[in-house]
């Protein structure tokens, strides 16, 4: 009974200090995965339409090496973030921010909706008026012809 | 009523071969990054020297006598070795290159120098290649132009080839000196 009590109070701190090693540095399960986000969201700049996380140049081995030793160290996501934008610029980040450099970027969406009705409306506009219905006497005359 | 989708196909089209027929004669490149370090100082960094030879640091840089090079390279890297015929090109023109050897080992960059030719002022060696992310540097070679005052106004990320050097360098050349 002690024993189960013992481990029961020292569960949370088992939990709290199941570690995991990646590319060298040693940090615990819940740094990963905020190193893994970070990582998700900056373009490795090598190949670049890998992210840092997914990407085997060894610059991208670097930056996540320097990733995590930033985690462990205590620093703040945003700070991390910045610190790559810093070097490397806004091409850097996966998804970049609203800018007036990628201000048509984000614009583009809503432009070809309104490029879109306005050809709609332009279609319909145009449109030819569709002919008035047979009278019974044009289609008994019709009939006739296509059998003829 | 055709027009409207035609004209916007038509400017698509024309931007797209625009595009093309840049990429083709190497006036632009897509994967070319605009470097934030253009129009700042270069980052704070000492570096050794190869081979117990004298490195330098960020200081060397505050304010050369005339418009200077950095050029990072690397034995391993075969743009580098294409590059060097130009680096010793330009030095012969009297533009001092300052060199930094990136994730290279010592005697590997040495060998190199003695086969492809020493361009290089002053020699710098960044193994562990931290400083190089410092810059912002992400591929061997890059070149930096460094101005009279310190400040970094251009960078280029490849090797310099004739068009790089007569469209891009030598108008900045003759700009900051």
């Amino acid at each position: 009974m002690r024993a189960l009590l013992s481990l029961l109070v020292l569960m949370p701190a088992i939990a709290f200090a199941q570690t995991v090693t990646r590319d060298g540095v040693t940090l615990t399960v819940q740094q990963e995965q905020r190193a893994e986000v970070i990582g998700d969201q900056l373009r490795c700049l090598v190949c670049q339409n890998e992210s840092i996380e997914g990407s085997s140049a060894s610059l991208a081995k670097q930056l996540r090496v320097i990733i995590r030793q930033q985690v462990v160290a205590g620093a703040s996501s945003k700070s991390i973030m910045d610190y790559m934008v810093q070097r490397y610029g806004i091409f850097v980040l996966l998804k970049p921010p609203l800018s007036k450099l990628t201000l048509l970027l984000y614009a583009s969406p809503f432009i070809a909706l309104v490029l879109g009705f306005f050809v709609a409306w332009m279609a319909r506009r145009s449109r030819v008026a569709p002919p008035a219905p047979l009278s019974d006497m044009d289609r008994e005359r019709l009939e006739r012809l296509l059998k003829s | 009523m055709f027009a409207l989708p035609l004209g916007f196909v038509a400017v698509g089209g024309i931007g797209f071969y625009t595009i093309l027929e840049r990429m083709e004669s190497d006036k632009y490149d897509p994967h070319a990054l605009p470097s934030p370090l253009i129009g700042h100082r270069p980052p704070a960094f000492t570096l050794p020297g190869l081979n117990g030879g004298a490195g330098f640091s960020n200081t060397d840089l505050a304010a050369p006598p005339r418009p200077m090079l950095v050029n990072w390279f690397a034995s391993w890297c075969l743009p580098c070795a294409q590059e060097a015929g130009m680096l010793d090109q330009l030095a012969q023109t009297g533009l001092q290159i300052w060199g930094i050897a990136y994730q290279d080992k010592p005697d590997a960059t040495e060998k190199y120098l003695s086969q492809y030719g020493n361009p290089y002022t002053r020699l710098a060696t960044d193994i562990s290649g931290l400083t190089a992310i410092n810059w912002g540097v992400y591929g061997v070679p890059e070149t930096y132009l460094i101005d009279k005052t310190g400040i970094v106004r251009w960078r280029w990320a490849g090797a310099i080839t004739n068009d790089v050097l007569e469209q891009g360098l030598n108008p900045l050349l003759a700009q900051y000196s």
